[in-house]
């Protein structure tokens, strides 16, 4: 380009025809407010459901790594003359029907269903997000076989299927046969997610983008697609943390889940439920603890999801 | 910017020295969807030189986006298909290549920037490091000097204060600064050909001159090569040394540049030129071209501009116009051509 030319570009504008006949069809620009997660932590930082969840998410998390802190009473030095006492200044809880210290075996009792909690989602969100983004990215018969598949398996119920195979397939019922039942079971519905945020992502300019700079497939995914269809995935990710609790609770209650001498709620309340009448604390304290858990990741998961979902705000 | 890799081969081919950067020839294109079949390009063909511009002019759905998506090999298929031609880069022909060897080619040999940078950004990193990592993802080079290239790019393309704007994320750049990132980013591995699709559309006329000056220094010091996409007849007159104009996939004008837009020899080229304001011209009322461009599903025969064409006669219906040389290097696809270019004539 020679340097008249150049004045020409410099002179001329603004140019001697500046109109566009595409005018009428720009659509508006959408402006963000904020990176997506800078505003959703200073939105949550505000927000009392986010702080109460957290404050008891995080007591809970405490609990279940060290129980020491919370009782020196061992839960399983029972002595059967203290057989179902009720709560007094000695044992906060009162006893079970062994004489065991309800308060110790409660507090114990976080530490099962946190980490099947945990376990169970980390798993299956791993699972869904390794085959749902493949299957969301790839489409074709990649999409057919993979989606086609979860819909199979999304039709098994989660207690009547871990039910059967909790019944016929393992001899004993630990965590991690609890566990591996819980994630087998529970993929699909994550899957389905995964892939359609994988999807809709997926149409975005900034993957056209890198395709057009020579970004592989697997980099794409990892870098652009992932970081971009994750919010939904971890909103759905910490609800299913209290699902899981109360499905290990489920199965324990209806006996196929964890065994005895295994501390859990769910089995603390199966046992309970024949001395409802005369020993309503034995129901009343996993209950709560129980649902109280339960609830903080549930309202943890509709605050995140408040904040990351631009719609909603 | 100097690159320690060899230029002088595409995918483990030698590059011929006489052949020219790129050699688009009758190109084609379809998208075979439910509806059927849409020809989005049918028979493009342009020749890029070093340091050259070569536009691409004409409206949504034309198939100009959609045939520089087919030269970067970028087209979803299905239902995409390139059903023929050629496209030959520095004398290799690419669409025969791998796509492992189309990718390699991608972002190293031949960029591409788009219209709206905020879009075509991901916003969840910030711009310094998107640019930084288009080295360590073809370059490998380590993070810490990754960055300190991805400042110096973004200072090329005058950002300032590129070293505290390096950690900002896309949305808290305006749309100008937004578009000089994409272009550090497209220019980060030094490409011989950049394809800009309407780089300007989304942008202030101020800023639209900003970034098109940005480009022709930039291209000035790099002798790359420039395929400009747009619909803007002003920004074409000002850069481009070629243009094609294209309509219904089709293209329908082709020359270099001043004679196409000072007497353009196609109704369509002319039909443009009367829609626009100009300066030097005092109008009532500005000439919009009449109707609305054919459904590429069902492109009627003969002439695709017939229907909304002033000059259109019986034979325009029946038969569909050949490319006609107006001068050695000018070409019209209209039957009337001869007409057409007098009504400039005196202009």
């Amino acid at each position: 380009m020679s340097d008249r030319d150049r004045e020409r570009l410099f002179t001329s504008s603004p140019a001697p025809v500046v109109a566009s006949f595409e005018e009428l069809e720009a659509e508006p620009i959408i402006r963000r407010e904020g990176s997506l997660y800078a505003d959703a932590w200073r939105q949550l930082r505000r927000r009392p459901m986010f702080i109460i969840s957290g404050v008891l998410i995080v007591i809970l998390a405490v609990m279940a790594i060290w129980p020491g802190l919370f009782t020196r009473a061992d839960p399983r030095a029972c002595n059967l003359a203290d057989s179902l006492l009720r709560p007094s200044s000695e044992h906060w809880f009162g006893t079970d029907v062994q004489g065991c210290d309800y308060y110790a075996r409660t507090i114990w009792g976080a530490r099962v269903s946190i980490t099947i909690g945990v376990l169970v989602t980390a798993c299956s969100t791993l699972i869904a997000v390794l085959l749902g983004s493949m299957a969301g990215y790839y489409g074709g018969w990649v999409d057919t076989v993979i989606a086609r598949l979860t819909d199979i398996w999304f039709a098994i119920p989660t207690i009547l299927g871990g039910i059967v195979i909790l019944r016929s397939v393992f001899s004993t019922r630990g965590l991690l046969q609890v566990s591996l039942v819980l994630i087998v079971l529970g993929w699909p519905t994550m899957l389905r997610l995964v892939r359609s945020a994988v999807m809709a992502t997926k149409e975005m300019d900034y993957v056209d983008a890198a395709r057009a700079l020579g970004v592989r497939n697997f980099r794409i995914i990892r870098r652009h697609i992932l970081p971009n269809a994750v919010a939904p995935v971890i909103v759905y990710a910490t609800i299913t943390v209290g699902v899981i609790i109360s499905a290990e609770a489920a199965l324990s209650f209806l006996g196929v889940g964890l065994q005895l001498p295994a501390i859990s709620w769910g089995l603390m309340i199966s046992v309970a439920q024949n001395r409802i009448l005369t020993a309503p604390h034995l129901l009343l304290f996993p209950g709560a603890f129980l649902s109280v858990t339960v609830f903080s990741f549930i309202l943890m998961g509709d605050a995140l999801r408040d904040a990351l979902d631009p719609r909603l705000r | 910017m100097a690159t320690t890799l060899s230029r002088d081969a595409v995918a483990g081919r030698p590059v011929d020295p006489a052949a020219p950067l790129l050699v688009v020839e009758d190109l084609h294109v379809e998208f075979r969807i439910e509806a059927g079949t849409v020809r989005a390009v049918n028979g493009l063909s342009y020749t890029l030189r070093r340091g050259e511009t070569v536009a691409i002019l004409g409206e949504s759905g034309s198939g100009k986006s959609v045939s520089a998506q087919a030269v970067m090999g970028i087209i979803d298929s299905p239902p995409g298909f390139v059903t023929g031609g050629s496209v030959r880069f520095r004398g290799v022909e690419l669409l025969d290549l791998s796509e492992a060897d189309r990718r390699r080619v991608r972002g190293d040999r031949i960029a591409m920037i788009f219209q709206d940078a905020l879009t075509a950004l991901n916003p969840v990193f910030p711009v310094g490091w998107q640019i930084a990592e288009m080295f360590r993802m073809h370059r490998g080079v380590p993070r810490k000097e990754a960055r300190e290239k991805a400042i110096e790019l973004m200072e090329r393309v005058k950002i300032p204060s590129a070293r505290t704007r390096a950690g900002s994320y896309p949305h808290e750049f305006s749309g100008g600064m937004r578009q000089r990132v994409m272009i550090a980013m497209a220019l980060s591995l030094d490409p011989e050909i950049l394809i800009a699709d309407e780089p300007t559309t989304a942008l202030d006329v101020t800023v639209q001159a900003q970034i098109m000056a940005l480009l022709a220094e930039l291209q000035q010091q790099t002798g790359m090569g420039l395929i400009l996409i747009t619909h803007d007849l002003g920004v074409v007159a000002e850069v481009a040394d070629q243009v094609v104009v294209m309509y219904a996939g089709r293209e329908v004008e082709k020359g270099p540049s001043l004679p196409v837009y000072h007497r353009p020899a196609h109704p369509y080229t002319l039909g443009l030129m009367d829609s626009l304001p100009r300066r030097d011209v005092h109008t009532e009322r500005l000439r919009p071209i009449k109707g609305s461009p054919p459904d590429l599903l069902a492109i009627p025969p003969g002439c695709p501009f017939r229907p909304r064409c002033p000059y259109a006669r019986d034979i325009c219906a029946a038969e569909e116009p050949p490319l006609a040389a107006v001068t050695s290097e000018h070409v019209s696809a209209c039957h009337f051509w001869e007409e057409v270019s007098r009504e400039r004539a005196g202009a």
